[in-house]
Formats: C-alpha cells, structure tokens, sequence
C-alpha cells in the first residue's frame, strides 16, 4: 500500500481547511452557488434528486482494513449507515449534510483518502485490476504507476479545467479486467525484448458515442510514459472541442481528427517537454513500487479447503463462482459479491464493511480491493482459510455465489437518486437478480454479464455488457433499451442495439426470453452467451425478444 | 392560440440538507401537498423569480408541472414522482421521515 508522505499530509489538510472555509462562506451567503458549485464538484460533493452525494475516491480500488472501518464509520456518523460502490472503484455516500462534508472530508484524511477530483472536467480518479498484485496473469502490479498517475494528475496546474473529464485506467495483464479500452487513456502493462514498458491506448469511452480506444503506441518504455501521458492530455487540452458538450470527450478529438494526426501532435510535443522529465518521476515511481511490495505469503496446508469442498456443497458453489487463480502457490483471490439477490448492487451496510475489514485483517495480509463490477476483492487469501472466511460472510449477507453469473449485474443508481438519470436501473437489477434466482437457473446459464445504464452517460457500462440495458425516458414512461454482444475485456466490443425499447414491466420477461434463446441455441453447457452470439449473430436472438414481430412477417 | 398553460409549482434543493422543497404561500415545505398551485402564467414566472433569488437557502430553482387530484397538486412525470417520495431500494428521505411521523 502506498503511504502518505508528509507532503501529501500537508496538501491535504490544506485543500480541507479551504474547502471548509468555501462551505461556510456558501452557507453565510457570501458565496452564490454559481460560484459555489465548480469547487463542491472539485473536491466531489454533487447535487443529487434527493441530497447531496459525497464521492470518495478510492485509488485503483486498493483498501487496507483502517480505511474500510473508517468508510463505515462516516456512513454511520454523517449518512444512512452504507455506502455504495461504484464502476470507477469509488464510493458515494447518498444523504450527506452540506456542514458536515467538511467533517467527513477530516475523517479521510485520517486514513490518507479523499475525494478530489472525483468530479469535474478533470484526471478522475486512477483506476487499475482489481486483481493487481495477485493475478496469476500478470506481468507487473499497475498500481505503483497508477499512483504515480494519481501523484502527477492531482492539483495539476495545466490541467483543471480539461474541455470535459478525463479517465485513466491501468492493467498489468494481458487479460484486461479493467477495462481500459473503454477509458479516454488505457495502459497496459507489456514486455518487449525483456524490457518493461507500456501499450498506450486512447479514445476509448461508453457514454452516448461509445468507442473502442485505439493503439497510440504499442510500446512506451517506463521513462519515458510520464512525458507521453502529459504530451497527451495537453494535445487534448488544446484541440478538444469546447463548443460542443456532448463532443469535448477525447474519443471524439481522436475520432474527428484520425489517430495519426493525433500521433503526429503527441510526438510534437513530447519533444518539447521530453527535457523537462529530468528523472525525479522515476525516483518517485521507485519509492512508490517498494510500497507495493508483495506480502510473505505462507506455505500451509489445504486440508480444510478441501474437506469443505467435499462436504459443504454451498461452500463448493461459492468456491467455483467466487475464487480467481492467484500467483501464489496455495493462494486465491476472493470476490466478496455486494450482489445479494434483490439487494442494492454495489451497497454495503457500515457492519458489512467492517466485518469485511476484519476479515482482510485476520486473514488477508490487510488489504481489500473495489471491482469497477461493485463488488469487493480480498487479493491474497490462504486457501486453508477459505471455509472460515466462507462462514463468517455467509452470516453477514455476502456469501452469494454468483461472480460473473447473471445477477453479478452493474447497475448504476440511476434515477432512485441521480439527477441525470432518465429511469430507474436499481429496481431492474433486483428483479432481474431475484427472477433467476426464484428459477434456479443461474449456475446453468453460467457466464453472463448484464450491465444496466440507467440514462445515455452510461455509467453502468451498458454498452459493454453481454446484455446490456439502458433507460430511457420515452414520452414520459420509463423504457428500456436491450444491447447485445458487448463486451469490455481485452477483446472490447460494443453491444448491438437489438431493437425498440421494453416498458418496465416487459423488461425482465424480455431478458428470460434472451436468456431461454440462449441455452436452446448454446452447443453445449462449455459455450457461453457471449460465444453463442458471436457464432449466431444478432437474428435468433432478436426473433426472440420480439415475437410478435416474427409473427406478422411469417 | 398558444397551448393553455398547466398547472406548475416551484421547486428546488433546500441548500443545508439538500432535500427536495415546494413554494408554498408562506415560504417552502418538505411536502408537495402543502406548494402553491401555479395556475396563471405570468404569476408562475414572477414565483420562480422570487423563489430563485433565496439563493442563500434554496438550490436549482425550478418550475414542475403538477395534476390537481382532489384540490392537492401531484407530480406529472415519474422524476417527479420519485422526487416528492424517495428513493425506491430504501425507505430513506421523505418515505423515512413519513414513517417516523406515523409513530
């Protein structure tokens, strides 16, 4: 884990106290919210339907248990006793009080976390795997550059006022869990001739134009990424349209101007401040990496793993949907699924957190990850320890078996609290999750992803989901839009549009219909939904979401 | 001829907890029951003046299309709807405070 330097104490404490000087001085009225808003947004506190929403920035996902029991104390303290998870590996706290942000903001700088730049046309924050450090795939954990990312982005002078925001996304494995061909910048951790260095991908972005991000550079070696990032948020800086909202994302730079001329002007002006990059990015980079060293992993048996395998069926369910291959002999990764059929995907109540926390303490060399999927990693687990684990989130409400099954479903608030959204996503989710649950099918339809958008923005990465849904506001109606076929790993594609909208209450019946196509047309129970459609095309499935349409033309 | 103009009420965030609020007669209410019916358009025009200059209290000032049922205003449109009621995955904002008063 990173520590803070006193540096970054220093900063932080500074940029609290002026915050809270702004809070109070919108309070007393010599500040106007025109003049208030673009500095709540800076430090992350937005306006939603109901209150405020304060979003806490959790870099590249990665937790240790103080900061966990810290998370749980504000939600008990300043909010409704939870918070909830997002797909930048943030959370947000839904009823916060304007006069108590300035306290909760305190609260994190206890534990070295705020919400800066989690808002606003700014370098968002960082994210990474979810798995670094511990995938068996990996090349190099991404999360000592992502730092780095995060060091160099924070409070830059140049770039606080980007034409729109700016995400940044890092893998450090061939097999992309993090979605970065799907970020304004994704890098990806890569090896060529024995050297380490980096594959730049930019243009990437979901949103109302959603695109697939294009290869800038295949390789970048580590020296030299530094100038290259900031060569490229500087052409954007300049050449991003600001007339126009909806076409200031760099997706659209890169798209309206071709990615070679995008090239020819990064490598402009990388020339021109490649001599400004005088190392101390490099020595900063070498201090942050021994933070982030690899616990002591032991060498123990896995007796009670197995005998529990053997004789706790719900302990081998959970065991089969829930684990990921570690590098580390004797190891697994655990997702702890904030996806309980019929709960709030993402939310975790504070009581939730904390035994979440305790159990990274006890038995996970402390640290604790957030998925862009809003669901929680323990990263380095014995597997000796996995039946105990198992007990103590089973009693807590979190021992659902169904990582990457069809109820493990984004969803983003959508309009039960968020001020864009045009419908709601939450209660689709919930009923989609309890639907097929109450069917007990889930473990046959095996591998699926569904991610719900709950307005054209598409936080919920509907775009990228096996199955993804989108509302809408149509004539006053909640309606949903079906895409097929996304997918955001490293073979990223953007879902096909299947047709005309669903009314809330054909929605979930449409997804069966998808869902019963599927297993018909599958060879076998080893092909997934996603296989199954990339072999048959759009048509069967289209034929059976929209019957009747397939009646009139017969 | 002009379309006639619909019923309308103001409006906004209350600017401390940033709960949703309605103009009433008298100053604003938590409740949607309790907001003045906006039924002439100039008058409409002149309340959303009036109410977006508290800027000190009150946050994104708006005027939001109502039905009358019963002589009490309800929301048209379902954000509406949600706003004046609550979140639907929890019995939080105005549902939690509604039970409370119950007991």
């Amino acid at each position: 884990m990173y520590h803070y330097t006193d540096f970054d104490a220093a900063f932080l404490k500074e940029r609290n106290a002026q915050f809270r000087a702004q809070v109070e001085r919108r309070i007393d009225g010599s500040l106007t919210e025109d003049e208030f808003k673009p500095l709540r947004l800076m430090n992350g506190l937005y306006l939603q339907l109901h209150a405020y929403m304060l979003r806490v920035a959790i870099p590249y996902g990665t937790l240790n248990s103080a900061q966990m029991e810290q998370l749980a104390m504000i939600a008990d303290k300043w909010d409704k006793g939870y918070g909830h998870f997002t797909t930048r590996q943030n959370i947000q706290y839904n009823w916060p009080e304007l006069r108590d942000v300035p306290d909760m903001l305190d609260a994190l700088a206890e534990v070295n976390m705020h919400a800066i730049q989690t808002s606003g046309n700014t370098i968002r924050n960082v994210t990474a795997d979810h798995f670094a450090g511990a995938a068996a795939d990996e090349i190099a954990d991404p999360r000592p550059v992502a730092e780095l990312i995060r060091q160099w982005s924070t409070d830059h002078p140049e770039f606080q006022f980007l034409p729109r925001k700016f995400k940044v996304a890092v893998s450090g494995s061939p097999h992309d869990r993090a979605v970065i061909k799907a970020h304004d910048i994704g890098l990806q951790i890569v090896e060529q001739d024995g050297t380490r260095g980096y594959r730049v991908i930019v243009g990437g972005g979901l949103g109302r134009t959603p695109m697939i991000g294009k290869t800038l550079y295949d390789f970048v070696a580590d020296a030299d990424l530094m100038p290259t990032l900031e060569a490229i948020v500087s052409v954007y800086n300049l050449l991003g349209r600001r007339d126009n909202k909806y076409k200031a994302r760099i997706k659209i730079t890169v798209h309206e101007n071709g990615i070679e001329d995008i090239r020819a002007r990064v490598d402009a002006r990388y020339k021109l401040i490649r001599p400004h990059f005088g190392g101390v990015d490099q020595q900063m980079l070498a201090r942050i990496t021994s933070d982030f060293a690899k616990p002591q992993f032991k060498t123990a048996p896995e007796t009670a793993y197995h005998q529990a395998r053997q004789h706790d069926p719900a302990f081998r369910s959970w065991s089969d949907t829930n684990l990921a291959e570690h590098a580390a002999p004797g190891y697994a990764i655990v997702s702890i699924s904030l996806k309980a059929h019929g709960k709030t995907p993402g939310d975790a109540s504070s009581r939730q957190m904390r035994i979440m926390a305790g159990l990274a303490k006890r038995y996970g060399h402390d640290e604790l990850r957030i998925s862009h999927e809003q669901n929680v990693i323990l990263p380095h687990v014995h597997k000796e320890d996995l039946p105990s684990i198992y007990a103590a989130l089973k009693a807590a409400g979190l021992g659902t078996a169904n990582i990457g099954l069809i109820s493990d479903i984004i969803a983003c608030p959508g309009m039960d609290y968020c001020a864009l959204a045009t419908a709601r996503s939450i209660p689709i989710a919930q009923e989609i999750a309890t639907h097929f649950d109450a069917l007990k099918l889930e473990h046959d339809i095996g591998p699926l992803k569904i991610k719900i958008s709950g307005c054209i923005n598409a936080c919920g990465h509907h775009h990228v989901g096996h199955i993804g849904i989108l509302g809408l506001d149509r004539a006053g109606v909640e309606n949903y839009q079906i895409t097929l076929g996304g997918d955001g790993t490293e073979d990223a594609t953007i879902g096909e549009r299947a047709g005309p909208g669903f009314a809330a209450d054909d929605i979930i019946p449409a997804v069966e219909r998808l869902v019963m196509a599927y297993l018909d047309l599958r060879n076998d129970p080893g092909e997934t939904f996603l296989q199954t459609y990339r072999r048959l095309g759009l048509a069967p499935f289209k034929s059976a979401l929209y019957p009747e349409a397939q009646a009139n033309a017969a | 001829m002009s379309k006639p103009f619909s019923p309308k009420v103001v409006t906004a965030n209350a600017l401390l907890e940033g709960d949703v609020i309605y103009l009433t007669e008298a100053g604003w209410s938590r409740d949607l029951k309790d907001a003045e019916v906006l039924t002439d358009e100039a008058h409409a025009d002149l309340r959303l003046i009036e109410a977006s200059a508290q800027t000190g209290h009150v946050v994104g000032v708006y005027l939001a299309d109502v039905d009358i049922e019963d002589g009490t205003p309800v929301p048209t449109h379902f954000r509406e709807d949600f706003r004046a009621t609550g979140p639907s995955n929890y019995a939080h904002g105005k549902q939690e405070r509604a039970k409370q008063e119950q007991f």
